[in-house]
């Protein structure tokens, strides 16, 4: 199928992406020759076939609610890019 | 010396750890240009661990893990507390883990010594190891060329004897490619045989972790230490972990060999390296069969819109929030999330983002997402059917050997079709042990898979361990610079 520039616009979009003008020339050639070739499925019958998002069947698995120690605060900040004493730091988002 | 030998003359006091470990990490240090297989070498901890694991070694500790006191490489998208875990990407540079992966936990109760993270596709999105930030693995039997993908470094650093054992990841081929264009041994584990918890998720129906080695036994014992339950896993079933016994008796198992996997664009030395393993196969007491596996030719198809799709999901975790790179360009939340991953991701991993988000979309889902979930369940039932009929299958693993490093990176169609012979095996969860089986003219290493059913591993051991009693193909080393 044809990629227009509308598309790839959403799917950046979509992707939570900024593409340079390049990445998008690139990436829609790209996908055009990628999705030309998944239309063999397009072959094949799959009338009547549940769809199959795992390798298994499902069985739920249950476990007691037993509270057990999360990670430590000093720890899980201590990746952060941005942080104060207590709390990961980002752009103000109100107002 | 084999993994299971070094540790067995470090419990006979032939070897201390210590100069396992310093013989390791000096080999590393000497050669490791050849192939930039470690991104990273945890020189201090591995010593700080060696005088440790000797100490637990001879309080007779460690008596029943086969694996004592032996070295490990862990392919760096596997969570290492204290390590860096940056999955090749500028996304993760400097990222590090403050918890362990659940099969990091076990290899270290089992007293294994972690020497530092393995080299990789980025994201471990790719066929070649080519795509990481800190550039292309090179292939030991041939530096101009691929050492495969995404485990290109876990399959590296084995063929080149840097560590004996290694664990790697595969999501639709990503251990035993790199196996097979390395010349080296490796297992694909059944779904939910080995926990996912600490592995950064690619594509979460279809990861698994598992290991590569010089000789089966070791990639046994190393499957032994990491299966098993894990509650923090609800895909992880099994009740506890492999115990594999010491057989070679194959005699009237049936293996088949799917014709079609034969016809189509093989070399004819990879081809006929295969089929002769069948033989050897025969020879010793196997029932081959041939049948034909129509489904071939949609199986990557299927892969991609499947592996893309979950792939978009799982990576939306990286917004430069709390771990990860976040961009200094950004003034407002929304360009934090944006930008960071626009600079942190290379294009490879934004293209399977930009294609996951495209399946999963409205006006598109059914059409692509939907047909390739039920095309997924047309495979995972021939699978079943064949499975009735044979105790495994053997399969080549790629087209042909190693190739020129470049040679695909710009034509991702062509990239994709690497996985051919190995992603129906992620599709239906099932294992796989990839054994190599040859060398073509140039001196590069063939591989071939057996493919069993579910947790069917033991067969598979067997069968591997047959093999490898009545060849030597597995004993080669690769010499650093050949070409």
């Amino acid at each position: 199928m044809k990629i227009d520039k509308a598309l790839i616009d959403y799917l950046e979009e979509l992707s939570c992406l900024s593409l340079s003008e390049e990445e998008k020339i690139r990436l829609t050639g790209d996908l055009e020759s990628i999705l030309a070739a998944m239309d063999k499925l397009n072959e094949l019958d799959t009338v009547g076939f549940q769809e199959r998002n795992h390798p298994f069947d499902g069985v739920n698995s249950f476990r007691e609610d037993i509270v057990l120690p999360s990670l430590e605060r000093e720890l899980v900040l201590q990746n952060a890019p941005q942080r104060n004493a207590e709390a990961f730091v980002v752009p103000k988002t109100v107002e | 010396m084999t993994a299971i030998e070094i540790s067995a003359a470090i419990k006979a006091k032939k070897l201390t750890v210590l100069q396992v470990v310093e013989d390791y990490l000096k080999k590393i240090k000497e050669q490791n240009d050849v192939t930039n297989a470690f991104l990273y070498v945890a020189h201090e901890q591995a010593l700080a661990r060696a005088a440790e694991v000797q100490a637990q070694i001879d309080t007779g500790e460690l008596d029943d893990s086969p694996l004592a006191g032996v070295p490990i490489g862990i392919k760096d998208n596997i969570s290492t507390m204290g390590i860096e875990t940056s999955c090749a990407s500028k996304m993760l540079e400097g990222y590090t883990p403050v918890f362990n992966a659940f099969v990091i936990d076990k290899l270290e109760a089992a007293g294994m010594i972690i020497l530092g993270k393995l080299n990789m596709d980025e994201f471990a999105m790719g066929g070649s190891s080519e795509t990481g930030i800190k550039g292309a693995v090179r292939n030991p039997w041939d530096t101009a060329r691929v050492a495969g993908g995404s485990s290109g470094g876990s399959a590296a650093v084995v063929a080149s004897d840097l560590v004996p054992l290694a664990l790697g990841t595969d999501t639709g081929g990503s251990i035993r490619q790199p196996c097979a264009f390395c010349g080296v041994t490796g297992i694909k584990p059944t779904y939910g045989a080995v926990s996912r918890y600490g592995a950064v998720a690619f594509a979460s129906s279809l990861d698994q972790i598992g290991p590569i080695g010089g000789n089966i036994d070791d990639c046994a014992a190393l499957l032994s230490v990491i299966s098993g339950k894990d509650e923090r896993d609800n895909t992880s079933v099994i009740d506890k972990p492999f115990a594999f016994g010491d057989s070679t008796d194959v005699k009237g198992m049936k293996i088949g060999i799917p014709r079609n996997y034969f016809s189509n664009g093989i070399d004819d030395e990879v081809k006929n390296a295969v089929l002769s393993a069948a033989r050897t196969l025969e020879e010793q007491g196997v029932i081959i069969d041939e049948f034909d596996m129509p489904m071939l030719d949609y199986v990557v198809h299927v892969y991609y819109i499947i592996a893309c799709a979950e792939a978009s999901s799982n990576l939306a975790r990286f917004d430069g929030i709390k771990y990860g790179y976040r961009s200094k360009n950004a003034e407002t939340l929304a360009q934090v999330y944006r930008l960071s991953r626009s600079e942190g991701f290379g294009l490879e991993v934004k293209r399977r983002i930009m294609l996951g988000s495209f399946v999963l979309s409205s006006g598109y889902y059914d059409a692509y997402y939907k047909k390739a979930m039920q095309v997924r369940a047309i495979i995972k039932d021939e699978y079943s059917k064949l499975f009735q009929k044979y105790d495994m299958i053997i399969s080549p693993v790629a087209q042909s050997t190693a190739y020129k490093i470049g040679e695909n990176i710009d034509d991702p169609v062509k990239m994709y079709m690497n996985d051919l012979y190995t992603a129906s095996v992620n599709l239906a969860g099932l294992p796989a042990a990839v054994l190599p089986c040859g060398f073509d003219a140039a001196g590069l290493p063939i591989g071939f898979q057996l493919i069993g059913d579910a947790f069917s591993e033991d067969k598979l051991v067997t069968a591997a361990r047959a093999f490898q009693s009545v060849t030597d193909y597995h004993t080669k080393k690769a010499g650093g610079n050949n070409s």
